[in-house]
């Protein structure tokens, strides 16, 4: 266990200084400095500028300071607004967090529960209607979801407010952040489930006499978990990107459209660093979700 | 008659044979035609004739393939049909036409109806009506669907054989080679693949413009080719996977051993042998990467990563349509559909190759 994780550790260190190496040497490869403004400042206020931001260091030694600044919690500025990365991100992570999480949540215990229902009525008229949906709501790119949801329930019906962050409302953009993993977990519950109820203790319980509900929630479901658990890596990481079209149709200020406004005015520090924190972060997900498959299942075996 | 009389009686229960049902001639050796009746072996199959024998008992899977079938015909034969130009804007008798701007379905706009009134002559109709810059919607959503379709197509190819390249090698070697192969493979699986697309799409943006001026590939714009390459260097990895796995298990069985006896190269093996027999997780791989692939493309249009203007995609159709969306909400309700429709019927295509080719399935 303990070799396997740090395994999986030096393997995510390893990533996420590859995503850090990247993002740094793909930033400098883009024509133009950051002080390349079309209002020419004077070669002497530039050379100062550089110097200040050590851009007149060889490209490898800044890397190494970058990473230093990084390890101290130093994002650098922004291009576009000179704002403080690490303050604007993480202000605007605070409300993406909360987005993400309650579509993760939303998607975890609807597609649970979709998913229990339809393994349950196998080939009867719920069981066929869940996939239908489901199938559907997998062949739906997330913007195209989120725009329709906005376009009926805001503006034509009105039954939703739009977004503002005074009268916050997160029903609708939590609906469309959280369809797909949900389609996706409801499926996986559902082959996960209908395996558990085959095996041969769910058969033993029933013949001893347990209740139904108890076979159901006690034996089957909690054995058909495991293979959903796998799924929360990918899903944060879904999740995560998904929230960058998501968050900029409904206009709601998070990091995602933080991400995609950066991208439109070409921020590239902005650009880079929000790329890095949500690696990091998806790189820790899946980590975490990785480790927590092999503890939760000992039937599995360590490398 | 046999000479069974010194038999003893046959007991009740008994599992010995009764040999006094019988008599000489249930002991003659069978004819030939006998021999020909007995005879009730199934016309002998290939690989994929089984496969789609049974692919052709899935409604689903046949149904997807009639809408794709149909979709494909359709952005093949409409723009021979159809006499507007994705990129053209609305002219009527050579003078552009200011008042095609945003018409609605059938709709001809003031200029076009006293053409026609003037001449008598039948313009086309504007099937899907318009878009702000008076172009005809119709065989836009075509040239989006075509780009959608081929950027799938296009990169689930250049997966397929990346990783089929780099799967086999690493599965067939083994070693050394195998585990130097595959810790590349894990730390570009671990990376996360959309944030790196986006951020490389923004820089070979920026970078590869001047590369391509003048070339073929301008045609296609930086977006595209970026796309391409960044399918290219990320998204063989699963693929890679698989192969490599399915190689492992194919390469100990005797049959490999024998032609390895024989003397038979490396490439030959692999060719011969070892591919052959992961062909249907192959085939499964390539259909279902392509949706995927789709998706990834929309996403980008979607965020303004797409394809460059006047060519289109799905993706950016979608996006353009955002801004009138009150008003003309129609142009935002086709791509979509579209789009959906598409991955639906290849991911259906997908399951439906699934249960039809793969072995263990059986």
């Amino acid at each position: 266990m303990a070799k396997y994780i740090g395994k999986r550790l030096i393997l995510a260190i390893i990533s996420i200084f590859i995503v850090s190496a990247i993002t740094f040497f793909v930033m400098n490869i883009i024509p133009g400095g950051p002080f390349n403004k079309e209002k020419a400042t004077s070669a002497e206020a530039q050379k100062v500028l550089e110097e200040r931001y050590n851009l007149d260091k060889p490209l490898p030694e800044q890397y190494a300071l970058y990473l230093k600044n990084l390890l101290h919690g130093d994002w650098g500025v922004s291009l576009h607004n000179g704002r403080d990365i690490w303050n604007e991100i993480t202000s605007r992570f605070q409300v993406s967090a909360k987005l993400g999480g309650m579509a993760a949540a939303v998607a975890i215990v609807i597609g649970l529960v979709l998913g229990s229902i339809a393994a349950l009525t196998r080939n009867r008229l719920p069981d066929r209607l869940i996939i239908f949906f489901t199938t559907l709501g997998t062949a739906m790119p997330s913007f195209v979801f989120a725009t329709l949801l906005l376009l009926i329930f805001c503006l034509k019906l009105g039954w939703f407010p739009v977004w503002s962050s005074s009268n916050p409302n997160y029903v609708l953009p939590i609906i469309a952040l959280s369809v797909y993993p949900m389609a996706y977990i409801t499926r996986l519950t559902k082959t996960s489930m209908l395996d558990a109820l085959n095996q041969d203790y769910v058969r033993t319980a029933k013949a001893k006499g347990v209740p139904g509900w108890k076979v159901i929630f006690k034996h089957a479901l909690r054995n058909a978990l495991v293979p959903v658990v796998t799924y929360v890596g990918p899903m944060v990481a879904y999740i995560l990107t998904g929230s960058m079209v998501v968050e900029n149709i409904f206009t709601i200020g998070g990091l995602g459209s933080t991400f995609v406004t950066s991208i439109v005015n070409r921020d590239y520090t902005m650009i880079m660093a929000v790329t890095l924190f949500l690696a990091i972060l998806m790189v820790v997900a899946n980590l975490l979700t990785d480790i927590a498959y092999k503890m939760i299942d000992p039937r599995i075996t360590f490398e | 008659m046999l000479e069974n009389q010194g038999l003893k009686k046959r007991q009740l229960f008994s599992a010995q044979v009764d040999l006094s049902k019988f008599n000489d001639k249930d002991f003659d050796q069978a004819t030939e035609d006998e021999k020909k009746q007995q005879d009730v072996m199934g016309e002998s199959t290939t690989f994929f004739k089984d496969g789609m024998r049974r692919l052709r008992k899935n409604p689903l899977a046949m149904g997807s393939i009639v809408v794709l079938v149909l979709i494909i015909a359709t952005i093949i034969i409409a723009p021979m049909i159809v006499p507007y130009k994705y990129s053209q804007i609305i002219s009527v008798n050579g003078i552009r036409d200011k008042t095609a701007a945003n018409l609605e379905p059938f709709e001809y706009s003031k200029l076009e109806t006293k053409y026609m009134e003037e001449t008598g002559e039948k313009l086309f109709p504007h099937i899907f009506g318009t878009d702000s810059l008076s172009r005809d919607y119709f065989i836009r959503v075509i040239y989006g669907t075509r780009v959608s379709l081929s950027v799938g197509v296009v990169a689930s190819i250049m997966v397929l054989i990346i990783g089929l390249l780099y799967g086999s090698i690493a599965g067939y070697f083994g070693g050394a080679i195998d585990l130097v192969m595959m810790r590349i493979v894990d730390i570009i699986y671990s990376l996360p693949d959309m944030l790196i697309i986006i951020l490389l799409s923004v820089v070979l943006n920026e970078t590869l413009k001047s590369f391509i001026e003048g070339t073929v590939l301008q045609a296609l714009g930086t977006n595209m080719i970026s796309i391409f390459i960044v399918f290219g260097l990320l998204y063989w990895v699963s693929m890679a996977r698989l192969i490599r796995g399915q190689i492992l298990t194919i390469k100990n069985n005797e049959y490999v051993l024998a032609a390895r006896c024989i003397g038979t190269k490396n490439g030959r093996i692999l060719r011969k042998h070892i591919l052959p027999n992961c062909l249907s997780v192959i085939i499964i791989t390539t259909a279902l990467q392509v949706p995927s692939a789709i998706f990834t493309e929309s996403y980008l249009s979607f965020l303004g990563l797409g394809v460059s203007d006047p060519l289109t995609s799905l993706g950016s159709l979608a996006n353009d349509a955002r801004a009138g969306m009150q008003s003309y909400p129609l142009r935002l309700v086709i791509p979509a559909i579209a789009i959906c429709l598409i991955v639906l019927a290849l991911n259906l295509l997908g399951d439906g190759l699934r249960d039809a080719f793969d072995s263990k399935l059986k």
